[in-house]
């Protein structure tokens, strides 16, 4: 390349840049995201997002140029142009007072910050931004100087602080009953961590991360070998059974609002798990999950509701629930049966077209009589144990939770007589029991025959059926299993919130749980717990999330499939598959055969 | 492919059946038995017409699907986001400012030039970054892969577009020149009824005229009919599928503006319904052909408008106008079932099965 084309290019990559960054700011996610500070009022969320174009972009271009002057000419110039489209926004905003009427987002509070905090001499403030830009993109220069390993532990070490930073709001929240005033006010500010801690947090995670990639790794391996064998197989699983009891603990722990995040989180894996054995073992996109789910909420309400529309003689909800998930079952098998013969993208948009078939159907006035249309189903009774069960419960529980009280802690709790899942907190222990309780399923499924005969058809599936396998039948089936979760999943929902309507029951419950499943790992069942925690429960989280929530899951779709179509925490078999696929030679398969 | 087992032929057999039923019994009953509201020979021709106008729309938005899926055998989810976008932008940023300047009732016509060419080149603009990003790079990948980042492309554009222009309805200007109806004695047609169809059939044949009879379009059928063979014979691929996302965006451009015209009301979620049924449209017409979307829209629009008043009436369903979108998508998915490759498409089909 020539000079003058190394310089269009650096502009062109800073001009690109530039474009993301006007568009963050135009629609709105700089300025919503302002409130939320990593560092306690120096740094929010949105400055980050901001600034940290300027860094990438420099590292981005530097990192092509060899000579150390180049680096700095290139990158410098890219991150000062990456400001220049909002730098003409500033502009735009004085030429046309109005701006707000198209754009509803370009408000004071944008400006405010694109001026870097100067918005009565916009022009110099806008400067200011390039200035900055232009400073920050040292930066990005500079990690070219660094070695791999240091920058990738460097990089680890502030995303993780500033992760930390987000979720401060939780740890106060989780945190401040168990330690000192002095300490909470020296980790925390107002709002987000405190400078030192942050400082101290980034250093040691990044030696932590450089140790672990130079020989840490190896290390703790072999220093789990070392160990006596008891020791090891004994040490392994004392570690898993500490679980249960912390398992136990979570929701007096976290407190009533982080646990109602982990109950919707826990809804959503219990639906990830059921379209996984559709979509991750037997490869059938279904886009029409949402209605197993609505299935098992409707028919929840109808079987248990003391309303209208309720039965004369309502059912409870331990009647009631294995008929909405035979029922859901059965749609699934009835819906299957016509689309068995489709393939791939033609199969995916007909159950799509199911689910908003059943979706304007429980909205309209036809079905009204029955399932009450716009209106829903109200006065569906929390579900709940009474009785003798309740009795034998109660006498296991109640020294439990007597010992637990001193450190404010507690299980789940007898009241009356009656053990209700209603609070949060209550209603954790059946929604772990369900996940609980499908993983076992789904676990086995993947090692059945039958999960064979699946992932046969998932990979071709003509050559599965000259292999002998019974395509139809086995489709039917994974239609039929994987319907089951989601009535489950519908059936604790409508216990849940008590009342229901046609809009829980839109396409975006097929979206989101098709996503979280694509960004866990399509057929990894640890994929599905983190894609659930990542998609449903981060953006809970970070409530300023909620109106760009469906934005981010677009762009995490298509960065999944660009960059990482495994997912976050793939399947063994897929990753042997990709990693045989890239031709990786040179090390022995660590499986060993 | 043999089937060894004949329940699902009994269950698709039994479905045909039911659904011709269904249709037939409601059809008579509304007719002689005279179930439901008294429709007079007017009212029947008004459905009709307005079926029509929309199945026009239809149509529009149909070809940038089936010029996609001929080109590329993907299913353009985002497809109906590309006319969303270009309505939303020429309302906010060209209808209502030249509304504000009065410029609207003075030089009709000029300002709807300014309108159709922003709404398309927006399109367009929006169409090339999705296909650059989310499509492109994903070419050799197998074909669920770009339908998920087109649902991805879909989502991210719906909610960029709420953030630029807010989340509430935005107005599209009245037109003095489009008020009011034209008078046939027992029945009438919306004038923008009339703007609809003259335009979609315009662009139409103007697209048909394109594909079928200038250098561009025989490289769009020679990249649809074999991408290698199109190589080798000089033809840009890339460019020419880039050129075949910018004709069919640029259609939803249009139908965007029409939509806008007809509604008068826009907002961010404007693209999905007129997405999925286009897409039905598409579908129904035989995807992959231009004359097969342009059927598959009008008979989509007009089976939605006069469907509900006729058979589901018929049956004595309540509020049987809230169930024209189960119409159209039973349709889609019967389709899907009994005869993929549509009314008039047969080639791709057989290819692709």
């Amino acid at each position: 390349m020539t000079q003058l084309e190394n310089f269009k290019h650096s502009i062109q990559m800073g001009l690109i840049t530039g474009a993301i960054v006007l568009s963050a700011c135009l629609i709105g996610i700089v300025e919503s995201f302002d409130q939320r500070d990593v560092i306690s009022e120096i740094l929010s969320l949105g400055q980050v997002m901001l600034y940290i174009a300027a860094p990438i972009i420099a590292f981005i271009v530097a990192q092509k140029q060899k000579s150390v002057v180049n680096r700095v000419i290139h990158g410098v110039l890219s991150g000062a142009v990456a400001a220049v489209p909002t730098f003409l926004l500033i502009l735009l905003s004085l030429w046309w007072t109005s701006i707000r009427d198209a754009f509803v987002n370009v408000s004071p509070a944008l400006i405010e910050i694109i001026t870097v905090q100067n918005p009565e001499a916009p022009v110099i403030g806008g400067l200011t931004l390039i200035a900055l830009f232009a400073g920050l993109s040292l930066i990005g220069i500079g990690a070219t100087f660094l070695s791999k390993p240091i920058r990738q532990a460097l990089m680890n070490g502030l995303g993780w602080t500033m992760i930390v930073g987000l979720m401060t709001e939780i740890l106060v929240n989780v945190l401040r009953p168990r330690l000192s005033r002095e300490t909470m006010d020296w980790l925390f500010g107002r709002s987000g961590i405190n400078l030192t801690p942050a400082l101290i947090l980034v250093v040691g995670l990044t030696l932590y991360y450089y140790w672990w990639a130079q020989g840490g790794k190896e290390q703790s391996a072999k220093f789990r070998e070392n160990l006596p064998p008891p020791v090891r197989t004994w040490g392994g699983r004392t570690l898993w059974l500490l679980l249960v009891p912390i398992v136990m603990i979570l929701p007096s722990f976290l407190g009533v609002y982080l646990t109602e995040i982990l109950n919707i989180v826990g809804l959503y894996i219990l639906m990830g798990l059921g379209l996984n054995i559709a979509v991750g073992l037997a490869g059938l996109l279904d886009l029409g999950y949402v209605t197993n789910f609505a299935v098992g909420a409707y028919l929840m309400a109808i079987f248990t509701s003391s309303s209208e529309y309720g039965l004369t003689d309502p059912f409870s909800f331990w009647t009631a629930l294995p008929i909405c998930i035979l029922a859901a079952m059965f749609t699934g098998f009835i819906f299957a049966l016509p689309v068995l013969r489709m393939r791939g993208d033609y199969l995916a948009i007909a159950t799509m077209g199911f689910g908003e078939i059943i979706r304007v159907l429980a909205r309209s006035d036809a079905m009204a009589w029955l399932i009450g249309g716009a209106q829903g189903i109200l006065e569906i009774p929390k579900a709940s144990i009474g009785g003798s069960m309740a009795s034998i419960f109660g006498s296991i529980l109640s020294p439990i939770n007597n010992f637990l009280a001193q450190w404010d802690l507690f299980i789940l709790q007898v009241d009356g007589g009656q053990i209700i899942f209603g609070k949060p907190p209550q209603l954790f222990y059946l929604v772990i029991l369900a996940c609980l309780l499908m993983l076992f399923v789904s676990r086995r499924l993947n090692e059945s025959a039958t999960g064979r005969r699946w992932m046969a058809i998932r990979e071709d599936e003509d050559v599965a059926a000259a292999m002998g396998i019974n395509t139809t039948n086995a489709k039917v089936v994974a239609f039929t299993l994987s319907a089951a979760s989601g009535g489950l999943a519908g059936a604790i929902f409508a216990a849940k919130l008590g009342s229901i309507y046609p809009t829980s029951f839109q396409l975006l419950i097929s979206i989101n749980v098709l996503s979280l499943i694509i960004v866990g790992g399509i057929g990894s069942l640890p994929g599905v717990v983190v894609g659930a925690l990542a998609l449903i429960g981060i953006p809970e989280l970070l409530r300023e999330f909620a109106e760009f929530r469906l934005l981010f899951y677009g762009v995490a779709l298509i960065v999944m499939m660009l960059v990482r179509p495994e997912g976050l925490w793939p399947s063994e078999a897929q990753r042997r598959e990709l990693s045989s696929d890239h031709g990786n030679l040179s090390q022995p398969n660590a499986t060993g055969v | 492919m043999s089937q060894r087992l004949n329940y699902i032929d009994v269950v698709l057999w039994l479905l045909r059946i039911g659904i011709i039923g269904i249709v037939l019994w409601g059809t008579f009953a509304k007719l002689f038995l005279g179930v439901g509201n008294d429709y007079s020979v007017g009212n029947w021709i008004d459905f009709f017409i307005s079926g029509l106008s929309q199945g026009s729309l239809y149509a529009l938005i149909a070809l940038g699907y089936t010029m996609v899926y001929g080109v590329l055998f993907m299913i353009n989810f985002a497809h109906g986001e590309f006319f969303m976008a270009g309505a939303m932008t020429t309302t906010v940023l060209v209808a209502l400012p030249l509304e504000e300047a009065g410029y609207i009732n003075e030089f009709p016509f000029l300002s709807l030039l300014a309108i159709f060419i922003t709404a398309m080149l927006v399109s367009v603009g929006v169409a090339l970054l999705t296909e650059r990003i989310a499509y492109r790079p994903l070419r050799r990948a197998p074909r669920l892969v770009p339908l998920i980042t087109a649902i991805g492309a879909s989502f991210f554009w719906q909610y960029f577009f709420r953030g630029l222009y807010g989340s509430s309805l935005v107005p599209f200007p009245e037109f003095d020149i489009f008020d009011g109806k034209y008078d046939f004695g027992f029945f009438d047609i919306q004038k923008t009824d009339v703007v609809v169809l003259g335009m979609s059939l315009l662009m139409l044949v103007g697209l048909q005229l394109l594909v079928q009879h200038t250098k561009m379009g025989l490289a769009i059928r020679a990249v649809a009919e074999d991408k290698d063979a199109a190589t080798l014979m000089g033809i840009d691929v890339d460019r020419t599928i880039t050129m075949t996302f910018a004709v069919g965006a640029a259609m939803a451009g249009v139908a965007g503006v029409l939509f806008a015209i007809v509604f008068r009301q826009l907002n961010f979620i404007m693209g999905f319904t007129p997405g999925i049924k286009a897409f039905t449209a598409a579908v129904v017409g035989g995807i992959g052909s231009i004359p097969g979307a342009a059927i598959g829209g009008l008979f989509l629009g007009i089976i939605e408008a006069v469907g509900p008043p006729l058979f589901l009436e018929g049956l004595g369903i309540p509020g049987s106008h809230q169930l024209k979108d189960v119409i159209a998508f039973t349709m889609l998915v019967l389709v899907l079932i009994f005869r993929p490759q549509g009314i008039i498409g047969e080639v791709l089909s057989e290819k692709k099965a």
